[in-house]
């Protein structure tokens, strides 16, 4: 290996970059895109939850019960229905997510001795809602129960809950620090699984193969600017998080840094394995896609936890560098971890990376022989 | 004229699967895709791996603890001997949610006293974490009705106020009565799967052209810049048009996910999603100079585009600018389409508003494109 040599191929990288200023762009376009994105437009908090109203009893206790659902913030009543079969056209065409329907009966269960009762039908194609609407329910039905009934029972266990690493349960917080992974192994793929396929569709290789320059000293002078401009999108994505989103960085930030590096030069690595062993880039791109984008975004526990998922599934998911790196930036983000508490995942990411490296580096070889 | 198209067509068939490779990348990608969607994206809430601190050890605390692990919502990892254990379980996160039941937890209960429970939960997902509170107040809140149920019983004082009448609601669950997640997600899947291949390969078809030199060869031809837009994209509608049909196989095969509608609107409403898909993969093309700058415009527009499409995060929970932007997302009409052909059953009557504002938005984005197309031509 000659510094010399790979200077020469940083040089040429860079400048091959310079003049395609439109992909440069896109590289940093894209994580900010991602983080504004996740940090203003979605959110998994549920409310605004569309309701439709069938009240045949329509007394002061049953008004009183739709307001208690009003005032909670989470539903928001559409209409008041009189017929109950739009109950089927309200929620099949999606203009409602839940249905409140009150029998006649209803206040006057309620002032007699029985129990009222109240039917409410959710709509459970999307489970997640409805799995937190029906929550939302059973704690309004509960408080609207105690106060008809006029005095105010306190349960007879009450659970005290805590919420540690964050306390106000913002998906905000949770989501963005994985999401610098995945952001990560996206500008990975995009970038670097096509710049050894590049050279061999365009002809160029021929000429590369030509010169002295042995294989470790060209793909780690292809990796370097790719390295630069990945680092670049780390900071970006960072400051972001921290100033602009101002989710907690509890950890040390050299430390952040420094993992971040590892990762980056695994998943760097990987996309100029890719791209050896691809040879057109029409093909480079499909693989990546499999073998990067999808990984770090589905199975990394980004957003999706790993321990609901199938047994077989949770397998794979160890060989994937983006499970190590998005538990570690959770660690360092949210609970403020050390280098000591996250060695088991820094030494995977380090074997990960020198792995791919070599491995990379053999096909290379092999490819010119 | 359709002989060209006929031999564009062609042309471009022999260019995709030149590298056999292609062959198993176009048709084994979207169901790869598909499984790995299938499974890993659950927002089901099971099984959260929990500690208990049990310093009661009485019938009552063991009762509880069974009632939480039996709910199949906790899953009781470790019990635990001293506070500091509970820290550090939950540091490492080998545990979501800590319980901890005091020494005097069934002595309270038996003299009808108030008695507390403490409970510490991981945060940092914040969806289980909001699940998993709102299961364990359930429970919780069961057993100690329960409980104060038999202790009135038994000193038969016919007025205690928990015996006043009070309000039982039912709640029924239409269309995904177990709440499975893949009900929802598998269908929506098939829509995103597919617009990802027909992107990149509609996108990086033309560029390449560009790119390798062989476009100037088409010019030359007698090949008029209609055909060649044809030539250029009917090849990609077919492949993910069969893409659709071998996705929806597995969908509906591998994980049972249930057709209540009609399956013959599938292939209608495929088309008119094509058209805007291709539309975009084409428009593209006319960007981008080189096949990397045709995959990043192509995420970029992707990832947006599935996010901000009511595919994972409910459209009416985002800033209503956002909202409104959705309104050109194709992928936003053809999920409400496809989870209402899937799962409630919709017919023509209920989905007719969806297909026609994706049509005209295919149409718009197919002419667009194509004029784009033309004048980068000449």
């Amino acid at each position: 290996m000659r510094v010399s040599r790979i200077k020469a191929i940083t040089k040429k990288e860079l400048i091959q970059i310079g003049r395609d200023p439109l992909s440069l762009a896109m590289a940093f376009i894209m994580p900010v895109m991602l983080l504004l994105i996740f940090g203003y437009a979605i959110t998994l908090d549920v409310n605004n939850i569309r309701t439709v109203v069938y009240d045949s009893d329509n007394s002061s206790l049953s008004r009183e019960f739709v307001n208690e659902f009003k005032r909670s913030g989470y539903f928001t009543i559409v209409n008041n229905i009189t017929d109950n079969r739009d109950i089927d056209k309200y929620l099949d065409s999606g203009m409602a997510q839940v249905a409140i329907v009150i029998p006649e009966d209803f206040s006057r269960k309620l002032k007699g001795s029985k129990n009222g009762d109240a039917m409410i039908i959710v709509d459970g194609s999307d489970s997640n809602t409805a799995t937190i609407a029906l929550g939302y329910i059973s704690a309004i039905s509960e408080i609207y129960s105690q106060k008809t009934k006029g005095i105010k029972i306190t349960p007879l266990i009450e659970p005290r809950i805590r919420v540690w690493y964050n306390s106000e349960l913002k998906s905000r917080n949770f989501i963005i620090p994985g999401l610098i992974a995945v952001i990560m192994a996206v500008i990975a793929a995009l970038l670097t699984s096509l710049t050894v396929a590049r050279e061999w569709e365009r002809g160029t290789m021929e000429q590369l193969i030509s010169t002295p320059v042995k294989s470790p000293e060209l793909i780690t002078g292809k990796l370097i600017p790719y390295f630069m401009i990945g680092f670049i999108d780390v900071l970006m994505s960072v400051f972001m998080a921290v100033f602009l989103f101002e989710v907690p960085l509890k950890g040390n930030f050299f430390l952040l840094m420094g993992l971040s590096s590892i990762f980056l030069f695994g998943g760097l690595s990987l996309g100029i394995l890719i791209s050896i062993v691809a040879k057109s880039q029409l093909v480079a791109s499909q693989i990546s896609m499999v073998a990067t984008f999808l990984p770090a975004f589905l199975l990394s526990g980004f957003m999706y936890a790993i321990s609901n998922m199938p047994a077989a599934l949770q397998t794979v998911t160890y060989i994937i560098p983006a499970r190590y790196f998005v538990s570690i930036l959770k660690g360092i983000f949210l609970k403020g971890s050390s280098l000591k508490l996250l060695t088991f995942e820094t030494f995977l990411l380090m074997l990960f990376g020198v792995t791919v490296f070599a491995i990379a580096n053999r096909k290379f070889k092999k490819r010119i022989a | 004229m359709f002989e060209r198209i006929k031999q564009m067509i062609i042309k471009e068939f022999i260019h995709v699967f030149r590298d056999r490779r292609m062959i198993a990348i176009v048709f084994v990608t979207p169901v790869l895709q598909l499984l790995v969607f299938g499974y890993a994206v659950t927002t089901d809430v099971k099984e959260i791996s929990t500690a208990v601190y049990d310093l009661d050890r009485s019938y009552e605390s063991r009762e509880l603890v069974r009632r939480l692990e039996s709910s199949g919502y906790f899953n009781i990892r470790y019990f635990i001997k001293n506070n500091y254990e509970m820290q550090e379980l939950l540091d490492a996160g080998k545990v979501a949610a800590a319980i901890q039941i005091n020494r005097n937890f069934s002595s309270e209960l038996k003299n009808n006293k108030e008695t507390e429970i403490q409970m510490l939960v991981d945060g940092t997902d914040s969806n289980t974490a909001t699940i998993a509170m709102d299961y364990a107040n359930r429970i919780i809140g069961m057993y100690a009705k329960e409980i104060k149920t038999y202790n009135v019983s038994k000193s038969s004082n016919p007025l205690s106020p928990s015996l006043k009448a009070g309000l039982d609601v039912q709640t029924r669950a239409w269309y995904n009565p177990d709440l499975k997640s893949r009900n929802y997600n598998v269908p929506a899947v098939i829509a995103i799967v597919i617009m990802l291949t027909c992107l990149l390969l509609t996108s990086m078809a033309v560029v390449r052209e560009r790119e390798i030199g062989t476009m100037e060869q088409l010019m030359v031809t007698p090949v008029k810049p209609l055909e060649l837009i044809l030539g250029k994209t009917i090849p990609f509608a077919l492949i993910s048009f069969f893409d659709v049909f071998l996705v929806t196989f597995v969908a509906v095969f591998w994980f049972d996910i249930p057709i209540k509608g009609q399956i013959l609107l599938m292939p209608l409403n495929t088309a008119i999603y094509l058209l805007s898909v291709l539309g975009i993969g084409l428009f593209i093309s006319t960007i981008a100079r080189t096949q990397q700058q045709a995959m990043m415009a192509t995420f970029l527009f992707y990832i947006p585009a599935v996010l901000l499409s009511g595919f994972m995060f409910p459209i009416e929970n985002m800033p209503e600018i956002i909202q409104f932007l959705t309104y050109i997302n194709p992928l936003r009409y053809f999920l409400v389409i496809i989870r209402g052909i899937f799962l409630k059953g919709n017919g023509m009557s209920m989905l007719w508003q969806q297909m026609f504002a994706l049509l005209i938005l295919g149409i718009s984005v197919i002419t667009i494109s194509s004029l784009r197309f033309k004048k980068r031509l000449e």
